[in-house]
């Protein structure tokens, strides 16, 4: 569903290269989650994925369903079924989060060729989804993560995806800022959104979300490449080994290049 | 091209009320003097003491000189180079539809604003002013059942003479400001409202403000008076042809609202703000005022300010009655060169009396943007209260946002409350929204109206569609 050949990218206004040659190759059905230290790259990857304006991709490819996407803008990303729950997702002022939910879903439903909702209609629609996060109802009325604390930030992002149901779901730190309950809640929501359909890619520094959502897959990134893959078991063995041990390998391969 | 580049782009979407109508125009001098002010008010038929008005404002203001104390620097109109009265020929008092020129009238169309009163909307009555002179009054008849009087300011003056006399230059007098004085002397036309005892006015009314001769300046004058009981809302709309000379409009806007009077005024400011190197575009040097004479009394400003080259303005509101209220909602919108430095002032003189003002300014391009504000509480005043809220948007790295909120306070029972905010439509929002699957333009357009949306719910609803068109048009189009 998701090939990652070889990608390159630089940030576009300083031309420092951040990606350094990536592959990753999700299928249906499959989690992955993608591990490795701060600053390893792991936002810039999701961001160049989704076609974020900042990065240009200098080599390889990233093709989803088969077909390139470099050239799509991020709103056609999307509307292929390509979602990015924001490490830090943006505040929109005067706009309230079921003004932007129903314009999006409407949107990509138009453009998937599934039937576009009426306010009422959207209501219904979005009523199972709350409960699926267990959001406070009173946040559809409020402005898109205007005041919202870091948790209730990152619990809005999954009830987007559970509202927009996504192909591919790339989550960025998504458990960071949430207490125990709430990440045992955002996780159970996540597992039930997930099926033999669909593919979800997690990123994180921790080993803890992991034992919430079993990942298929686990991959290492640091210095912009993945430098190690495994099953799960991988991240137990970081949990306890830290990243130090792999960090000679980025080098040893960077500099083989 | 950068987000911020297709962002400015969008704002910069060409002016679609550019076009010029070929009309006959009546021969009229040149400059200004005491004869051309003598000339005007003859062109008028007017009574010997509003022809005394003109006359005393006019030496008035040949004493005072041209202010400088705002945020914006233009070069200053040439007095004698242009033409105070510009009237299209045979238009001189219309009964009838059928008498306006066909063409003026498909200038309305063209603006949206068919003259057919089966065409309008329902429930709002317009006044049509084409460079100096009213056109066209609609649902007159209907307005009068209900006791409203609602004309041109130049028929006001002839019919009804006694309210013209009592309140005209009572709230902006004649020696207030170079402008006003000006605008005193030569004005030209405007509209005239009366809302009698007990009543509440059946419909919104509205007056569209078109300049199409180019050497001419506009000096609209404009008069409501809410007697006791009474609620009125009115709007007006401007636009303008696109010219390479920058034209002047000068208006002066009185407002009287006695005992548990209510008045609503909401303006969508659109004239031509000239090119990308600020040639053109109009002057737009208004003087508002509003005054709460009676106790529980409300006047409420409302203004959407996109065009013009430069805009200075400060629709105001003087709270003499007890438990008197003022309010000032504001969105000015500058780009291109435009400049603007508008805000309000709200004099406090009656006890418990309250005020809040929301101003939203967005710049883009080399544009400048000022909020200037003025709350003042004087002696009297007891537990008057004031809430101010300025936030200000930033399009683009080129341009300027500032705000210069004054507070003057002589009684110490007073309440001030100030906020103020900065922010700078981002990369990150547009692309936040753009991977929720939302076009670039509608992300734009989301946020615009998401920062604006206290203020644009105070539109009269029947304009809110009109408005969020014309920020559309501000704000989108081509994306490269
Ligand atoms: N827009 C940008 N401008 C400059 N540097 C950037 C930009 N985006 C990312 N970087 C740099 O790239 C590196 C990787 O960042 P990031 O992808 O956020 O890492 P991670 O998510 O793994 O913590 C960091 O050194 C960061 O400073
Ligand atoms: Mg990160």
């Amino acid at each position: 569903m998701l090939e990652i050949k070889n990608l390159h990218a630089i940030v576009e206004s300083e031309g420092i290269e951040i990606l350094k040659g990536v592959n990753l190759t999700v299928n249906k059905g499959e989690i992955h989650a993608i591990m490795g230290p701060n600053g390893s790259g792991k936002s810039t990857l999701a961001k160049v994925v989704a076609g974020h304006p900042n990065y240009e991709v200098t080599d390889g490819d990233i093709l989803f369903n088969g077909e390139s996407i470099l050239e799509l803008d991020p709103d056609e990303r999307a509307h292929a079924g390509l979602f990015l729950a924001f490490q830090y997702p943006v505040e929109v002022p005067g706009v309230t989060n079921t003004t932007l939910l129903r314009e999006s879903y409407n949107t990509i439903a138009a453009s998937r060729g599934r039937e576009e909702l009426d306010p009422l209609e959207f209501d219904d629609y979005i009523q199972g989804k709350l409960e699926l996060v267990e959001m406070n109802p009173d946040f559809l009325e409020r402005s898109v993560n205007t005041g919202f604390s870091g948790g209730e930030k990152k619990r809005n992002e999954i009830f987007q995806m559970a509202v927009l149901q996504p192909v591919l779901s790339l989550l960025d730190e998504t458990d960071s800022g949430l207490d125990i309950d709430a990440l045992r809640i955002v996780a159970d929501g996540i597992n039930k959104l997930h099926g033999d359909d669909d593919g979800v890619v997690l990123i994180t520094h921790y080993q803890r979300l992991l034992n919430y959502i079993v990942p298929d897959y686990v991959h290492v990134m640091i210095g912009g490449k993945i430098v190690k893959s495994g099953g799960k078991e991988l991240a137990f063995e970081l949990e306890e080994k830290g990243y130090d041990w792999l960090e000679s390998l980025a080098t040893v391969n960077g500099e083989a290049k | 091209m950068s987000e911020t580049k297709a962002l400015e782009s969008m704002i910069g979407e060409e002016y679609k009320y550019g076009f010029t109508t070929d009309v006959e125009y009546e021969d009229f001098p040149i400059g200004i003097n005491e004869d051309i002010v003598r000339l005007i008010s003859g062109k008028k038929n007017e009574p010997e003491w509003m022809t005394e008005f003109r006359l005393k404002a006019y030496r008035a203001w040949t004493e005072m000189k041209e202010p400088s104390w705002f945020n914006a620097t233009y070069e200053k109109p040439k007095f004698d180079k242009l033409q105070f009265y510009s009237a299209p020929k045979n238009t001189p008092k219309l009964n009838s539809l059928d008498e306006v020129d066909p063409n003026i009238r498909e200038t309305y169309e063209k603006l949206g604003i068919p003259l057919e009163e089966q065409k309008m909307l329902s429930g709002v009555a317009v006044d049509a002013v084409f460079d100096s002179v009213s056109i066209f009054t609609t649902f007159k008849e209907k307005l009068a059942e209900a006791g409203v009087i609602f004309c041109s300011i130049s028929e006001a003056v002839r019919e009804y003479p006694e309210l013209v006399k009592k309140y005209m230059g009572s709230v902006v007098p004649v020696r207030d400001n170079f402008y006003a004085a000006l605008n005193s002397a030569v004005f030209s036309d405007g509209s005239f409202c009366y809302v009698p005892k007990d009543t509440i006015c059946p419909m919104e009314l509205s007056t569209y403000f078109r300049i199409n001769n180019m050497n001419s300046g506009q000096f609209e004058r404009t008069l409501i008076i809410a007697e006791e009981n009474s609620h009125v809302s009115y709007l007006e709309g401007c636009t303008a042809p696109m010219y390479d000379e920058h034209q002047l409009h000068a208006a002066v806007v009185e407002l009287i609202a006695m005992d548990n009077a209510e008045i609503k005024y909401s303006t969508i400011q659109n004239w031509y703000s000239g090119d990308e190197d600020g040639r053109g575009g109009i002057y737009n040097f208004v003087t508002k005022r509003g005054a709460c004479r009676g106790h529980h009394s409300k006047i409420s400003w409302t203004q959407l300010e996109t065009g013009s080259a430069v805009t200075l303005k400060y629709p105001s509101v003087i709270l003499q009655g007890d438990y008197s209220v003022g309010e000032f909602y504001s969105v000015a919108v500058t780009n291109k060169r435009q400049q603007a430095d508008t805000g309000t002032k709200m004099i406090h003189l009656g006890k418990n009396t309250k005020s809040t003002i929301i101003s939203k300014g967005i710049s883009a391009g080399n544009s400048n943007n000022s909020y200037r504000g003025e709350v003042k509480f004087s002696k009297k005043a007891d537990n008057a209260r004031n809430y101010s809220q300025c936030d200000s948007m930033l399009i683009g790295q080129t341009c300027g946002a500032h705000t210069f909120p004054y507070i003057e306070s002589a009684n110490p029972t007073g309440k001030v409350e100030h906020e103020a905010t900065t922010s700078r439509v981002g990369e990150e929002q547009i692309f936040y929204l753009q991977q929720r699957g939302i076009s670039e333009q509608d992300a734009i357009s989301l946020i615009v109206n998401g920062f604006c949306k206290e203020v644009l719910k105070e539109l009269p609803m029947e304009f809110a569609v009109e408005a969020n068109k014309l920020l559309g048009i501000k704000l989108e189009g081509s994306v490269g």
